[in-house]
């Protein structure tokens, strides 16, 4: 079994494909029309364009809203990218006017900090300790 | 005025003066940022639950205030209360009514 595809639901795609490419510097993959409305969207690392896909997956669901303002409330990530420097992709993004709701912080062998996506979820990035 | 039982009560417990040392290094935290602190940093194997249940007796004595920033909740410090404990008995002020024994 491998991970190929993991998903985040968003509020909007087009805003999502916009923060997760010109923002974050991911790549677009898979852009193809699902329904009306509705996109399978997929974008990829720049540095491993083969490596695991996330999906912006649309959330009209109604479950999705309650559950994610439940978890935005108490802080919690809903995924986790990896970086060489958290402190500078804090920096990075902070001069894009990315909003945080952790500073880094440093905790033993690892960093992290976390930041809204503008679409709906909080988002940690983490990278190992020099 | 907070009830002085509610402040040393909650100042009683091991816990919580950890939540108050990592808020004293930076105020303003999400509980999931006090939550990564205690367990990576402090090796504090606690539920969420308890650490909400521990923000509310610190919040109950003055020691910490919460505010709503959109959808985010964040934990700020408040010395004030401490400072009360400092003027009892380091700096009398003989204004001050005696504590109630009964």
């Amino acid at each position: 079994m491998k991970i190929r595809l993991t998903s985040i639901f968003v509020n909007d795609q087009a805003k999502a494909l916009h923060f997760y490419t010109d923002i974050l510097g991911f790549v677009k993959k898979h852009d193809v029309p699902v329904g009306e409305q509705d996109r399978w969207l997929t974008v990829v690392s720049s540095d491993e364009p083969g490596g695991a896909e996330l999906l912006l997956e649309p959330a009209g669901h109604p479950a999705v809203k309650p559950y994610r303002d439940a978890l935005a409330k108490d802080g919690i990530p809903l995924a986790q990218f990896a970086v060489d420097d958290v402190q500078a992709e804090y920096e990075r993004l902070r001069g894009l006017g990315v909003r945080f709701t952790q500073e880094p912080l440093e905790m033993g062998a690892i960093s992290t900090a976390v930041f809204d996506d503008t679409c709906g979820n909080l988002i940690q990035i983490a990278s190992q300790s020099q | 005025m907070v009830v002085a039982d509610d402040l040393f009560k909650a100042l009683a417990d091991p816990t919580r003066r950890i939540i108050l040392d990592e808020l004293t290094e930076k105020s303003g935290q999400t509980l999931f940022e006090i939550c990564s602190r205690l367990s990576m940093k402090h090796q504090l194997g606690i539920s969420r639950q308890a650490i909400s249940q521990h923000l509310a007796t610190l919040e109950a004595a003055g020691l910490v205030e919460t505010r709503r920033e959109g959808r985010y909740k964040f934990h700020d410090l408040n010395t004030a209360p401490l400072r009360h404990i400092v003027q009892r008995w380091l700096t009398p002020d003989p204004s001050e009514p005696e504590e109630s024994t009964s």
